[in-house]
């Protein structure tokens, strides 16, 4: 089998995924995914045609990232005709799952350069957009006892006992780290500003970020899941399911939950013989990925059995990992996550994470592998893991290795 | 024909609904043959511009499908590919009715229900007439069924899907004036303007199309693919998952039929309904729910197991001593039903108190509209509070509803016996005091009763008759005649301590207190009975009651046991409880004043805060004495079998014993007094669906884990070896 190595990862930074003040909102989804198309060929020199197939995560894949945004998206950077691309939904980890299908492929010997990332644009196609059975068909419905994410992401926090200080504190910590990687400009590298049609410069830096938000600030913010579960059954279903759990204690807020954005990003992988012919500098070989499948109304607990599936068929431990990415979807699967997998959260979203960037959900796998490689990079460490939580009760683990 | 009458008038055919042979028009196979000849002549004829479907039964239109057939269906084997075409042939009608090109108008003349309903929903307009008896109405689900003739589909497309999921989930039946705002008439009129209207209508309007076939229709408020429905169906999953625990299939299915219909023209539309309906046919949930709770229940406030033979007796004048809260809803419900009550309390002013409460309680009802300034003035008229035993003289019955307490029972019974006539009846609304006991204190013990009311009296339908050893059959009927006076059900059962449905109730109560002692969490504990189905978890139970009570009892079963020169230990639960109230003063959640009068804080499992409770967090430790160390927790599974299995063996220990006879009074008495679940068709039946060898087997199992509580009677086993059933052989 040959190995996949990564060559380049790029994003565009995440503007606020909001029609009236979003420095995005003016931005297509097919524009953002151009953005970051166009920089790959662009940064490593070498011609489109060389790209044997553009693999984009899109989570709500209607309206204007409907229809196989993946080939839509090639065709709009001006790649060759002869590239093709598709488009996958695996939810929150689309973007790290394109790259882990891409790299399927290189070692498979099927192809040997792939780009493989995601985008989605939340100010114009609005979460829950593309609809979907799992909450409408009574069938599906009852017997998954669905609830919404953050009605999960609170029972997670009760069940295992996460106080709302303990939740506020993450989430402090996430934008205290982001901010001051951003003064240190650590992402230099690897933003792509997005420019409109004329060039003018329409975003360069993340703009979900609120720097300096301490636990006092956090403290005043209301409880986002609250009503919606206790008003409407959900909390009631959620216990059903669980019935250790007495009463959920709703913790998760705007503030220490994921944001609501728009980005893209894009990974270069390909086999180390691409590289040589296009002389390209491999970054990072793709170890192991692995997705699995875990109770589906708790929901956001699949990080932790994906990573330890993943680290066993590597051959590895969690010792062995330097670095780890967990999604910040909700602050209590990182809790948990950490707890699981019995590691620091000084070695964990070392530069903060989705509560203080955003989370643009078919993008973000993706801009995660990136945010690894650059700071094992810097730190001049060797291995990484990226893990995701994903609707429906699934999880995805990559491990990445410098090389 | 046999059951519709055709003729013509005025260029429109009346097809006129009157079974003769039913007391009421039902929705039958025979009745839909005649309505689609009557639709076919009608079309036929060139000078008939239209139909107009109405009934001859005074009051009546349609009251609904045949529950007869649709239980005998239900309990026989199901081809459901031969079900399927049969109820198809149903839909098939029906669409041709509504698409054979000349409008049909539905004239409904009263009572609508059910399957009546939706033969209305097939017609192009509904009028009805504005009279208060005229309920309008799909109320299947009220029954564990659901609509099975297009309900499901016909009336979210008239009326939006939330407004009519709303009806349907709940078996709404709705007053004229409520069916006309909610759109599911289109038009009330006086009972003579009926047919004139419908004629008018005809001739000046006369649409033959329904909305669901014109080719630019939506539903209201949007169909199959917009976002509210989505949202719609969402929110309607989860509210009826959580209220439902999962537990009644017809729920479940009138959600997926529309769900999978609304998107498809109406002829496609009918069979997703149809397999529904079949489904829900198939699962033990409905047939038993109907038997039980329509049949059965139906014999108990008919007074069907009345003594025959004993002239009725009508009740005039009643006395009720103890104006606490049970006398006080016994002479609230005795005055409603236009008695006059004298009600005798120790002192004047206790019994006036109690009176006040009965006015407090309508003062309720008013505010809610739910009666009028003039009724609550009639109740109250016919309540006299008194402390005079001597105002008691020319009642025909009197109620005992004083303290559990024997001594004062006796006190009371002679002092109202001295004052009574030989035609009166005596009875004692004890909860679980021997009957045959409490008689000796009369010097009438033949004309001595049980009457077990159940708390809140106002609501609470059931009442267990208790015969005691020396009950006349006389007096039993006067009891019977009495409760059906008052608007109660009642089921007859023979004498002993806690008699039927307490005895039954206790054992659940009981369970959780083993489970709590076995080290189960406290919310693994409530919450398992919730999905059990019981309308209340045991703590909370408890706390409810009042822990008082229950370490009352304790303290008296040691004070006899100690008289008794036995030896006495307390269970680990009884010792739980003396622990909450002697170390912690917790007493539930409606605790007694202190010593000196100042009122104590709510609190026993559970801590009360302003509404809001929570378990005791500390619960666990306070009582980590008696409660064993746990390794896991129990699957929930279990539990919830231990719940209603310790329930079903008391019910089947009391047949055993004799102290009911009769399995429908035994499924309808526990359903309707104490909360069994009403899904499972009552203790008798559940047996019966899970399979009595089965039910053996896995009684043995939990016997053999979790005590002798479990261990299957006699009749059971003996059941199980013949392969007999409660119901069947």
């Amino acid at each position: 089998m040959t190995d996949c190595f990564i060559y380049d990862a790029v994003r565009t930074p995440r503007g606020k995924g909001r029609k009236k003040d979003g420095a995005l909102a003016d931005a297509t989804p097919l524009h953002l995914a151009r953005t970051v198309l166009e920089a790959l060929p662009e940064r490593a020199r070498f011609e489109s045609k060389e790209i044997e197939d553009v693999i984009f995560g899109c989570v709500e894949p209607v309206g204007e990232q409907g229809a196989n945004v993946g080939r839509m998206a090639a065709l709009m950077a001006g790649y060759d005709e002869a590239v093709p691309g598709l488009q996958l939904n695996r939810f929150c980890s689309s973007g790290l799952e394109a790259v882990n299908i891409g790299a399927a492929k290189v070692k498979a010997g099927d192809a040997d350069l792939i780009v493989a990332g995601g985008v989605e644009s939340m100010s114009r196609i609005s979460m829950g957009a593309s609809g979907g059975a799992w909450s409408a068909d009574p069938e599906l419905a009852w017997s998954t006892s669905f609830v919404p994410q953050g009605i999960s992401a609170d029972l997670i926090a009760t069940k295992y006992g996460h106080s709302r200080s303990d939740v506020d504190s993450f989430a402090v910590e996430s934008q205290r780290r982001a901010a001051a990687a951003w003064e240190h400009r650590y992402f230099d590298e690897s933003i792509v500003a997005v420019k409109d049609a004329i060039g003018v410069t329409m975003l360069d830096c993340d703009e979900h970020m609120r720097p300096g938000t301490t636990l006092a600030d956090l403290a005043q913010l209301q409880p986002s899941f609250e009503m919606m579960g206790r008003n409407f059954g959900f909390d009631a279903v959620a216990i059903q399911k669980h019935p250790d759990v007495e009463q959920i204690k709703h913790v998760h807020h705007a503030g220490n939950s994921s944001g609501i954005v728009d980005g893209a990003a894009a990974v270069l992988l390909g086999s180390r013989e691409a590289g040589r012919r296009l002389g390209l500098q491999p970054r990072a070989r793709i170890v192991r990925s692995v997705t699995v499948g875990t109770e589906p109304c708790i929901m956001l607990t699949g990080p932790a059995p994906a990573s330890k599936k993943a680290l066993a068929k590597a051959g590895m431990q969690a010792s062995d990992i330097d670095l780890w990415e967990i999604n910040e979807a909700f602050a209590s699967v990182c809790l948990l996550f950490m707890e699981e997998m019995g590691i620091d959260h000084s070695a964990t979203n070392v530069n903060g994470g989705a509560i203080a960037f955003g989370h643009p959900l078919g993008a973000t796998g993706a801009m995660l592998i990136g945010t690894l490689l650059d700071e094992l990079e810097r730190k001049d460490l060797g291995t990484g893991l990226v893990s995701l939580c994903v609707g429906a009760g699934m999880g995805t683990s990559t491990i990445i290795e410098r090389v | 024909m046999a059951i519709i009458d055709y003729r013509v008038e005025d260029g429109v055919a009346i097809l006129t609904w009157n079974d003769q042979d039913r007391p009421m028009n039902v929705l039958s196979g025979d009745a839909l043959a005649e309505l689609g000849t009557g639709v076919e002549r009608a079309v036929a004829d060139d000078a008939v511009k239209g139909i107009i479907l109405t009934s001859g039964k005074p009051g009546i239109f349609v009251a609904g499908g045949d529950l007869q057939q649709i239980e005998q269906l239900g309990s026989g084997a199901i081809d459901p590919a031969a079900l399927l075409e049969r109820t198809s042939a149903v839909l098939d009608q029906l669409r041709r009715m509504e698409t054979c090109g000349k409008p049909v108008v539905a004239a409904l003349n009263g009572v609508t229900l059910g399957g009546g309903y939706e033969i209305a929903l097939a017609c192009h307009r509904r009028i009805l007439v504005n009279e208060r008896h005229a309920l309008v109405g799909l109320p299947e689900a009220g029954l564990g069924l659901m609509p099975g003739a297009g309900g499901t589909q016909r009336l979210p497309r008239l009326i939006g899907v939330q407004g009519a999921l709303g009806l349907i989930m709940r078996g709404a039946q709705l007053a004229a004036q409520e069916a006309l705002s909610k759109g599911l008439v289109d038009e009330l009129v006086e009972p003579e303007e009926l047919i004139p209207a419908a004629k008018k209508w005809i001739h000046e309007v006369g649409t033959a199309t329904q909305p669901w076939d014109d080719k630019r229709y939506d539903v209201p408020g949007g169909g199959s693919g917009s976002v509210t429905f989505a949202q719609t169906m969402m929110g309607s999953n989860a509210m009826t998952h959580a209220n439902t625990y999962g537990n009644m299939p017809s729920q479940k299915a009138i959600l997926q039929s529309v769900y999978e219909g609304l998107g498809l023209p109406m002829d496609r539309a009918g069979k997703v309904e149809t397999r529904q309906f079949i489904r829900v046919l198939r699962d033990p949930t409905a047939r038993s729910m109907l038997r039980t709770l329509f049949f059965s229940l139906q014999a108990c406030q008919k007074g069907a197991r009345r003594p025959k033979d004993v002239p009725r007796f009508d009740v005039k004048k009643v006395g009720v001593l103890g104006a606490g809260l049970m006398g006080q809803g016994i002479a609230h419900v005795s005055a409603k039903a236009g008695i006059d009550v004298v009600l005798v309390d120790r002192d004047l002013a206790s019994a006036q108190r109690g009176k006040d409460m009965v006015a407090k309680t309508l003062d309720r009802r008013l505010q809610k509209a739910r009666t009028t300034p003039e009724r609550v003035e009639a109740i109250l008229g016919r309540i006299h509070p008194t402390e005079d035993y001597d105002d008691l003289k020319g009642c025909d019955v009197v109620v005992e509803a004083v303290f559990e307490d024997r001594d004062l029972k006796a006190k009371v019974t002679r002092a109202a016996d001295e004052r009574l006539g030989d035609e009166a009846i005596f009875a004692s609304n004890t909860s679980g005091l021997p009957i045959t006991e409490l008689a000796k204190a009369s010097s009438r013990p033949r004309s001595f009763i049980g009457l077990h009311f159940f708390s809140p009296v106002e609501r609470m339908q059931m009442v267990e008759i208790v015969v005691g050893d020396e009950t006349s059959q006389e007096t039993l009927a006067k009891a019977w005649d009495y409760i059906l006076q008052i608007k109660k059900a009642g089921i007859v059962v023979n004498d002993s301590p806690g008699f039927y449905t307490s005895r039954v109730f206790g054992t659940f109560i009981s369970e959780g207190n083993h489970l709590l002692v076995e080290g189960v969490k406290p919310s693994l504990i409530e919450n398992a009975a919730n999905a059990a189905g019981m309308p209340m978890p045991p703590l909370g139970i408890s706390d409810q009651v009042g822990l008082g009570t229950m370490y009352r009892v304790a303290k008296q079963a040691e004070k006899d046991a100690r008289a008794a020169g036995k030896s006495w230990e307390p269970s680990p639960a009884q010792a739980i409880i003396a622990s909450l109230i002697e170390d912690h003063d917790r007493w539930g959640a409606h605790p007694p004043p202190k010593e000196d009068g100042t009122p104590r804080v709510p609190g026993g499992f559970y801590d009360y805060d302003e509404g809001a409770k929570q378990l005791w967090p500390e619960l666990g430790s306070a009582m980590s004495r008696w409660i064993e160390p746990t390794g896991e927790q129990p699957d929930p599974v279990v539990l919830r079998r231990r719940y209603l299995f310790v329930q079903c063996l008391e019910a089947v220990r009391c047949l055993e014993e004799g102290v009911i006879t009769d399995v429908r009074d035994g499924d309808v008495g526990v359903i309707m007094a104490v909360g069994f679940p009403a899904f499972t068709g009552g203790p008798f039946t559940y047996i019966d669906n899970y399979g009595v060898a089965a039910f053996v087997r896995d009684a043995e199992a939990l016997s053999t884990q979790y005590g002798e509580r479990f261990e299957p009677p006699r009749i059971l086993r003996q059941m199980a070896a013949d392969g007999r059933t409660f119901y069947g052989v």
